[in-house]
């Protein structure tokens, strides 16, 4: 085993500031992307007026096609 | 059996096979996201030289290599897009060029953060640094030169020869390293001295790099969707999903 305990795991060595500084960093900016890609997909099929029920008729329509 | 894969050039049917393809890459995403960390935190050891600071390394060189990789195939399908004025390489195209703008990030951002405690400063004006930031303008500038222009079209080609000519940095970025004397250590795999180390590190490593793959694909096929239902929103087939038509 590597590490001692949890606070020696979030200590990293000394440098858990820099491990964690770049790794929550990284966390952030792939969840804000998800967060936008999703928002702008909502937004979208509401101007669209793409209701719950035509997204379950597009799943239909592949499987019959 | 045969697949016909032009259907597939078509925006309408790629928008459902794209709807179907993304749960699965998500799903993978996260299996091998979870192995990754799993294998950077608790099985790859403390690295002889630079202690528990080196495991910035499972996010730092997937997010480089992804980086430079998305670049070359955003201008790949927009030179395609030029070409052979294919609509939907174009909007394929427009659709990586913010996850690569955010990988780019990542890579600098992780660099920096992995420089200061080993090189002491946050950042240098050196080849392979400054190659990286010109790679982050350029995405930038692919974006904001298609955001600038009303005509989709328009913005697809002026987006593709914005991207082409920016082609010539991947190299620059690729071989900085070899090219000038540089801050930034060389190839990060030979590092490592015992093998044994090295294959964990590698692996865990190899596993990010596919976490970062399986993602990409995940985020960038969502993104396609969003911008093919929009570029798309006058057509029948977006009227009959809307059920105007029947």
């Amino acid at each position: 085993m590597i590490w001692d305990s949890w606070s020696d795991f979030f200590n990293m060595g000394g440098y858990g500031l820099y491990v964690w500084g770049s790794y929550l960093a990284t966390f952030i900016c792939v969840i804000g992307e998800i967060l936008m890609v999703k928002r702008s997909a909502r937004t979208l099929r509401q101007q669209l007026s793409l209701t719950k029920e035509s997204i379950l008729r597009e799943r239909k329509d592949e499987a019959t096609s | 059996m045969s697949i016909n894969w032009y259907k597939y050039a078509a925006p309408s049917s790629f928008y459902f096979l794209a709807g179907k393809l993304i749960p699965f890459f998500t799903v993978l995403a996260v299996i091998f996201l979870v192995a990754g960390l799993y294998i950077g935190f608790f099985v790859a050891p403390t690295d002889f030289q630079q202690g528990e600071a080196y495991r910035i390394i499972f996010i730092h060189v997937p997010a480089a290599w992804m980086s430079m990789f998305l670049y070359v195939v955003m201008a790949f399908w927009a030179g395609i897009g030029l070409a052979f004025n294919t609509r939907l390489s174009s909007m394929f195209a427009t659709a990586i060029a913010p996850t690569g703008a955010l990988f780019t990030f990542i890579a600098l951002w992780t660099g920096a953060w992995w420089g200061k405690p080993m090189w002491g400063t946050w950042w240098v004006w050196d080849a392979r640094l400054t190659s990286e930031l010109i790679l982050l303008f350029l995405y930038i500038g692919f974006m904001s030169l298609q955001a600038a222009i009303d005509d989709p079209r328009r913005a697809d080609k002026a987006g593709a020869v914005i991207a082409l000519v920016g082609v010539v940095n991947i190299p620059i970025i690729y071989f900085s390293v070899q090219w000038w004397n540089t801050l930034h250590q060389g190839a990060s795999v030979s590092v490592m001295q015992s093998p044994k180390m090295a294959t964990a590190m590698l692996v865990g490593m190899l596993v990010m790099v596919l976490a970062a793959w399986m993602y990409s694909i995940a985020v960038i096929l969502l993104r396609a969707r969003n911008i093919i239902l929009e570029r798309e929103s006058h057509t029948s087939w977006v009227a009959e999903l809307r059920g105007t038509t029947r």
